[in-house]
């Protein structure tokens, strides 16, 4: 697991209200499958670009970016972030 | 139609009254007297579930209010309400604003109250903490709501009234409710000669994440409106089916009989509306409606409102 999904999880952990269900997540997991709610997404959004010090640029703060561990990892990476955390 | 000449007519024949503000009317007898039919209306359909009924004061307490989860996704629509709260002191300082024009609003305070963004938010925190019965709760409840939306399109009031049902319980029971009362809502307002449509819906959140919260309420079609023309060509929401999952089961701690955590739906009529939606649809006068509406909503038969001697 790179430091990227370290955070990523962790983020979802505290932010995602997921219960015990993030240790056991796949990273190409639906997480509005595994009960991630529109607040909690946001909320999630939120500690991410806290996470990585980044601004998610408006177009990315769709559903379809937050859907899975694999998607979240790629906007942060695509935002320039590529070693590590912010 | 577009929307200005519907709401130059209104105010022609008299149904409407500007009141000063954009979205803002005093409304005529006639005007009260159909929404007071359509409480009626609706209201005979909803008898089988024995629903509570509750009618809310235009103003909430400010923590019912921010339970609501309103003010973080729709900020720009509420409304909080000051007043003043200083000494002679500073009293004597916000009379000389008031007098001479000067910027007094500032010299205001926070109240713990605020206008109330809709009928169904009051309820969730009357069972704060609490356990549901096994086959759930059921409320029918009105209130006088506002939005901060100033429009000269009648359909876009800033003051309206949404009578609600509610549901509290499991999520198979909210969603049935849901469904029920869309299939019902629809059956109502068709047969009051409205042309309608039912299509799913987003509420417009405000800021950054609205397009998550939009998509979210989209994908799992949580919201659907009815829909009909209001007051132009282009149809708008008189009515809408809300399946809010486990949100204000969550914010109000609310478990169902089996400790689970309780989910919510709600159906609302928009009186007002659909009111206008009715003049838009039959004309000015009243008495010139079809005989099937009139009958169906017991216009003329019983004084729905009693004029001021």
């Amino acid at each position: 697991m790179t430091d990227i999904d370290a955070a990523i999880r962790q983020v979802l952990e505290v932010h995602g209200r997921l219960g015990a269900v993030v240790a056991s997540l796949k990273n190409d997991d639906d997480l509005y499958q595994k009960g991630l709610s529109s607040h909690a997404c946001v909320n999630v959004m939120l500690a991410i670009e806290d996470a990585f010090e980044i601004e998610i640029p408006e177009a990315f703060l769709t559903r379809a970016t937050f859907r899975t561990i694999d998607s979240i990892r790629e906007t942060v990476e695509s935002l320039g972030l590529t070693n590590g955390l912010g | 139609m577009n929307s200005n000449d519907f709401r130059n007519q209104l105010l022609e024949a008299g149904v409407l009254v500007d009141a000063g503000s954009p979205g803002l009317y005093h409304r005529s007898a006639d005007y009260e007297s159909v929404v007071r039919a359509l409480e009626s209306y609706v209201r005979e359909a909803g008898r089988d579930d024995n629903p509570q009924r509750l009618f809310f004061a235009p103003v909430i307490n400010l923590e019912t209010l921010m339970g609501s989860g309103y003010v973080g996704s729709f900020p720009n629509l509420i409304g909080t309400i000051d007043s003043f709260d200083g000494d002679m002191k500073k009293l004597g300082e916000f009379r000389e604003r008031v007098d001479s024009g000067g910027e007094w609003f500032e010299l205001m305070s926070h109240t713990d109250v605020a206008l109330c963004s809709a009928a169904c938010h009051s309820v969730y925190p009357m069972y704060k903490g609490a356990t549901l019965p096994i086959e759930g709760l059921y409320f029918e409840v009105q209130a006088n709501c506002f939005r901060h939306e100033p429009s000269m399109d009648p359909a876009r009031l800033q003051s309206f009234r949404m009578h609600e049902f509610v549901y509290l319980g499991n999520p198979d029971g909210a969603l049935e409710f849901r469904e029920r009362w869309i299939a019902k809502g629809q059956q109502l307002l068709g047969d009051l000669g409205l042309v309608l449509d039912l299509v799913p819906a987003n509420d417009p959140f405000f800021g950054r994440g609205a397009q998550i919260m939009a998509q979210g309420q989209l994908e799992k079609e949580l919201k659907f409106e009815i829909t009909a023309t209001i007051s132009s060509d282009t149809p708008g929401a008189i009515s809408s089916g809300n399946y809010h999952e486990d949100h204000f089961g969550v914010t109000f701690s609310m478990s169902t009989h089996d400790g689970h955590v309780a989910h919510s739906a709600c159906f609302a009529f928009g009186l007002d509306r659909i009111t206008l939606a009715l003049y838009y649809a039959h004309g000015f006068q009243l008495e010139e409606w079809p005989d099937e509406v009139r009958e169906r909503l017991a216009l003329g038969q019983s004084s729905h409102f009693i004029e001021p001697t």
